[in-house]
Formats: structure tokens, sequence, C-alpha cells
């Protein structure tokens, strides 16, 4: 059995922490403490389950994708429907239970990073019902990728703040999400969209995510009678594989994958496989796998899914890789592109790019199992904001 | 006794302040960062924090993190950050603390960067990512090798987190005068002395206070009771101005010698 991570100081074994300013300390006590508060709290977790339910949606299916099994010729595969939840991503999950933190904490004003706009989305949707004002930071290359989502974001009452530093991605995004909040760190909740960043936040995101994993479980067991072999999910920073694996960990007999966006190919510096390629290191508020030179330079991550792409990792990941409870693998952009038109003509599920990759992997393991073992999938998100970039793709 | 205590020991006898000024080594190039460094030492800096540049400085604002950028598109590494100490320590007794975030240093190996940084004459560190309670990682290490790990305190800092951080601190504590990232604009007014006031009584080392202090006039006023005043933005600022004039170490130095009379 796995021990009751993180530790105290914030520590899943040698990774995670809390590396931050001393300007922030106090905010993360805080936070910590409040959350550990409200997390047994009935009101809380009534409220918290009422909102998932009842304007999220849940809970999401668990399919089985007949068609999509019979034509790789092996194991069967069922997804789970994260895609179907309320902003089209498991993201609201998370953004519910943290803006409903942030408004018990009496905090005025949301912040968050975005890299696909998905957490954007989910975070504007969170504050815009309680009327809180929120500001979300967009790298400006992701602002042109994802339009669709920053119009969504504006539409939601939220401030979209183009990012300019850097590679203009998520992780420059991050970073002036930090300063703002190292600024106004007394009236404002900084919503953190991974299983990243410091303590508390990657326990926190994985427990509001956890719901994933503890709905699987109930049910396939009431479809199959039996727990399933294989977990399949994409790993960016890593929420919706924590949030499925998690309530899994120690059931020794199910076996967990997490897919990294190997981008142009792991030997090229084209990449966002921060466990696959990368090397231990201290970048975002937690001691994590991160890209990185020999200098410890934090290296630009690329990948066709902007939600994966992203040179660090949730730190409770790393840990399941050192104990080896999970497995990571990486898929490149042309596989990922391969699973998703796929999943379309098979299944009639347009995935998010991201999504792509945990079918992508399924597609290469279920031909080699037998036609007796089960594969679930989680599909984290739709793909209607991906569209132009598949399109474009396509055309070059 | 570390050259920092010596410092502020010999400071404190005539009653005068520590001037702490900050540059990022590598900004433009190493050779002008000795040269900088040269300068600061002739118009009167008592202690030089040596900024080691890192991709994402989360915690700096947009002119501390382009002079990061421009040292980094020089490719310059800790090895060459290290030269450039043992260069300095040659000429001078200045006090150098190598300032930056963690992850460089991690890698490095915290108990190489230790050892290479006390071999070339460096005297400590402060590193903005690495608090109180993840500091030993680093502190096992300085303790051993008698260099100073230096402590930061803000302004959210509480009472409990005052006294703990302060009791552990050596060389100096470095209060961080507001809540905000490197080079905004602040004025520090009475409430921020009165804080310095407050950890002055439970700290056993000298208290200075940075971010945020641009010109003479504020210097001076933080001087008033902190017993060291950190420049840093306002400094980066004229070597970005002035990054292609050979005039660059005499800009600096001029500026530099009028945050000196001030304080």
């Amino acid at each position: 059995m796995v021990s009751i991570m993180p530790n105290q100081q914030g520590y899943f074994g040698p990774y995670g922490g809390r590396y931050v300013a001393e300007t922030l300390m106090a905010a993360l006590l805080e936070v910590e403490r409040c959350y550990l508060q409200y997390k047994g709290d009935r009101e809380f977790v009534q409220e918290f389950n009422g909102y998932l339910k009842d304007f999220g949606g849940r809970e999401t299916p668990l399919y089985y994708a007949r068609r999509f099994t019979e034509k790789l010729g092996g194991a069967k595969i069922y997804l789970k429907r994260e895609d179907l939840n309320h902003t089209g991503a498991h993201k609201i999950n998370n953004t519910l239970g943290q803006v409903l933190l942030a408004q018990r904490m009496q905090k005025e004003r949301i912040i968050a990073e975005t890299g696909a706009g998905q957490h954007g989305v989910a975070t504007a949707t969170a504050a815009a019902i309680f009327g809180m004002s929120c500001h979300v930071f967009m790298g400006r290359t992701d602002i042109k990728r994802q339009a669709h989502n920053v119009f969504r974001m504006k539409l939601l009452g939220a401030e979209v703040m183009p990012v300019d530093s850097g590679t203009k991605t998520l992780k420059d995004a991050m970073n002036e999400a930090m300063r703002d909040w190292i600024s106004t760190v007394r009236t404002t909740f900084y919503v953190i969209g991974s299983v990243a960043g410091p303590h508390p936040y990657p326990r926190m995101v994985r427990d509001f995510q956890s719901v994933i994993g503890h709905e699987t479980k109930r049910q396939i067991l009431a479809k199959e009678g039996r727990l399933p072999d294989v977990l399949v999910a994409c790993v960016g920073g890593g929420s919706n594989a924590m949030g499925t694996f998690y309530p899994f960990k120690d059931d020794q007999g199910v076996k967990m994958v997490g897919v990294e966006a190997a981008g142009l190919g792991l030997a090229t510096d084209k990449n966002a496989a921060s466990i696959c390629n990368g090397k231990p290191g201290v970048f975002h508020g937690s001691k994590s796998y991160l890209l990185q030179d020999e200098n410890g330079q934090v290296s630009e991550a690329h990948s066709i899914a902007a939600g994966l792409d992203y040179p660090g990792v949730g730190p409770e990941h790393s840990y399941f890789h050192h104990i080896k409870r999970a497995e990571y693998v990486a898929v490149t952009d042309e596989e990922a592109l391969a699973g998703f038109y796929m999943l379309c003509e098979t299944e009639g599920i347009i995935p998010a790019l991201e999504s792509a990759h945990a079918v992508a992997h399924a597609m290469q393991i279920a031909p080699r199992m037998d036609r007796e073992e089960i594969i679930v999938v989680t599909i984290s998100g739709r793909g209607d904001k991906d569209l132009e970039i598949v399109a474009e793709y396509k055309r070059s | 006794m570390s050259r920092v205590e010596k410092v502020f020991r010999k400071l404190q006898q005539k009653d005068g302040k520590a001037l702490i000024t900050y540059i990022t080594a590598g900004d433009p190039t190493i050779s002008v960062s000795r040269e900088i460094i040269l300068e600061l030492i002739r118009v009167g800096a008592d202690i030089i924090e040596l900024g080691v540049p890192f991709s994402d400085p989360t915690a700096d604002g947009p002119v501390i993190q382009a002079a990061c950028q421009r040292a980094l598109k020089g490719r310059v590494t800790l090895p060459d950050i290290l030269s450039l100490v043992k260069d300095i320590r040659r000429i001078s007794d200045i006090p150098i603390i190598l300032f930056g975030y963690y992850n460089p240093f991690f890698v490095f190996g915290p108990e190489e960067i230790c050892r290479k940084a006390k071999e070339a004459g460096a005297d400590g560190f402060l590193v903005v990512d690495l608090p109180y309670e993840a500091a030993d990682e680093l502190k096992q290490y300085t303790d051993q090798m008698e260099m100073d790990l230096i402590s930061l305190l803000a302004p959210t800092s509480n009472e409990r987190r005052i006294k703990m951080i302060s009791e552990n601190a050596r060389g100096f504590l470095y209060y961080i005068s507001m809540t905000g990232v490197t080079g905004a604009h602040h004025l520090c007014g009475q409430p921020t002395l009165d804080t310095i006031e407050r950890i002055k009584k439970v700290s056993t080392v000298p208290v200075a206070i940075g971010f945020g202090i641009s010109a003479p006039e504020q210097a001076r006023f933080a001087g008033t009771v902190a017993d060291g005043v950190v420049v840093g933005s306002a400094i980066v600022r004229i070597i970005e101005e002035n990054q292609h004039s050979r005039q660059l170490p005499r800009k600096v130095g001029e500026f530099v010698a009028q945050l000196r009379k001030a304080v």
C-alpha cells in the first residue's frame, strides 16, 4: 500500500514541497489550513458535490467504445467521458472546489493561469457563479492558437491578461500569475489548474479531481464486475491523470499509464515529456521532473496540445514514477493526431488534442492485449477548441 | 567572524549604514560585470549581491527579468560566475553574496556549489525561492562551510515567522519592503520602519531593507532605521539603458555614489 502522501511539508517522497518567496508563505499556509478545515466540513462537501452534479453535470459516463475496440482487435476499451462536463473538460471539477474555498476565505479576486484555455474557462465560469472578479494569465502564443477559449472567458466576465515573456505559453503564464499573486496576495486567491505548484496545491487539486477515479471505479464494477487492467490518461501537469489514478493507487492489479507529449519526438528538443525526458528540478514552487538544460535553466516545451505544452509535471507523478506505481510514456504530435481522427471516426467523439495522446497510447497497447482485458482511457476534454489547429495541420 | 559581519560591525561603530548593491552576473557580459563591480567598490558599496541569472525569475519585475535574459543569451553559467568571484576576490575583500533561484544551485548540487563558491571566495547565498522550511537543503552545507545563507522576511510574515526566521538568521536579514516583485514603485513609509524596528528587537543579526528602493532620498529614509539598504532594479535599469555604451561602469558609479552619500 502506498503510504499517505504528501507529508506535512508537502512532500511525496523526495518530490513536492513549497519553494516560493517568503512573501507567499503566509498565503500558502492559510490556503492549506482552510483547505484542511473545509475538506472535512459536511456543508462544504455537500455544496461542492451539489455544484458538481447540478451545475457541472456529473457524473460523467463510462462508455464502452465498441467500434474502437473492434477496430483494434484487442482489449476492451472504455472511455471516461470528462469531455461531457460543463465547459468541456475535467478542469471544472477543480475550479468549483477552489473557488468555493476562496469564497469561504473571503477573497475578493481570483487569478489563474491557462494554456489551452480550458482551465481559464473553467475558472472564469466558477468565478461567474459567485460574482467574483477574475483575471486569467495566458501566453500570447496560446491566445492566438486558442482564440475560441479567449472569447469564452471574456463572455464569462473574466479579463484575459496577455503574457509576452519567454515562450509566451503556459509556463510564462504561470510565472506572471505568481508575480501577480506576490503583489496582491492579501485579497487574491490563486486557482492553480493542475496538480503542480507549491503545497498544498498538488494535493488539493488531486483531491478535487479524484471524483474521476472514484466514479470510474464504481462504474466499471457495475458494468464488468471487476477493476480494469490498465488506466490511460494524458499528462501535462497531470491533473486528469492523477484524478483518474489516485483512487486506484492501492489496487495493485490495476496498471496506470501516464502519456506525455513527445511533440516532434523525444530525440528532438521539441517535446513536453518531463518525466520521460527530464531530470528532477525545482520550478513553480515544487520539486519534480523538469525539462531543463545542464545548467538548470528551464527549457521551452513543445506540443501540438497547448494544455500539455509545459516543461514541468506534478510532483506526485514524479513520485509514482519513482516508486514505479505508474508508467510514463510519450506519444508524438502525429500519433496524437492519428488518435484524434480514429476516435472521431469510430466513436463519433471529437477529443481534445491533449486527450488524443491517451487515445493514441491505447491504440498502441490494446491490440497486444487479450480480448478479456479492460483499458479505461480518460477523455479529459472535448476537441472543439482544437479544430483550427487540426485543420491547419492537415493542410501543411 | 564572516566578512559580512565585519562590514556591519565596522559600520555600526561609526553609526553608518550598509549600502548593498545588486547586479545580474553576465549582464551584459561577464567582463563588463567585472568592471561594474570594481566601480561599485570604488564608489563605496559595502556588499555585492551578485545575481545568478535564471530563466523563470518569478519574484522579479520586468527590469531584472530582462537582465536575466541578457545574461542567459550570453550563455553565462555558474562556473563563469564563480570565476568572476575569484577574480574580484584577488583585488578586494568586499563581501559577495550569490543571489538567485534554487534550481541552478540544486542542479549543480547543493554541497558542490557551496564548496566551489567557498573556494572562489563568495561569502554566502540568498535564494529567493528557498523559504525557511526548505532552507536546510542548502543551509546544512553553508553552515558547515561557515557561509551565510541570507534569510528573507516580508510584510506578510507574521510574528511567529519573524521570530523563527530571525532567531536562525546568519549574516543579515533581508526585509522585503512591500508585497510585490522587485523594481515595483513603492514609497517606503512609517509602517515599514515600524516593522523593521519590530524585527530588530528579535533579530541577532543586522536588518537590511530592499525591493522598490530606487532613489537616494528613499535610501536615506530607509536607512534611518535599517542597518542596510539594498538597491537592485534601479542599478540594473542604468545597465540596461547603457548596455552598449563604454561609459556604462561610470554611469553606474555616478548613481551609486549618490546613493552612498544619501545612506
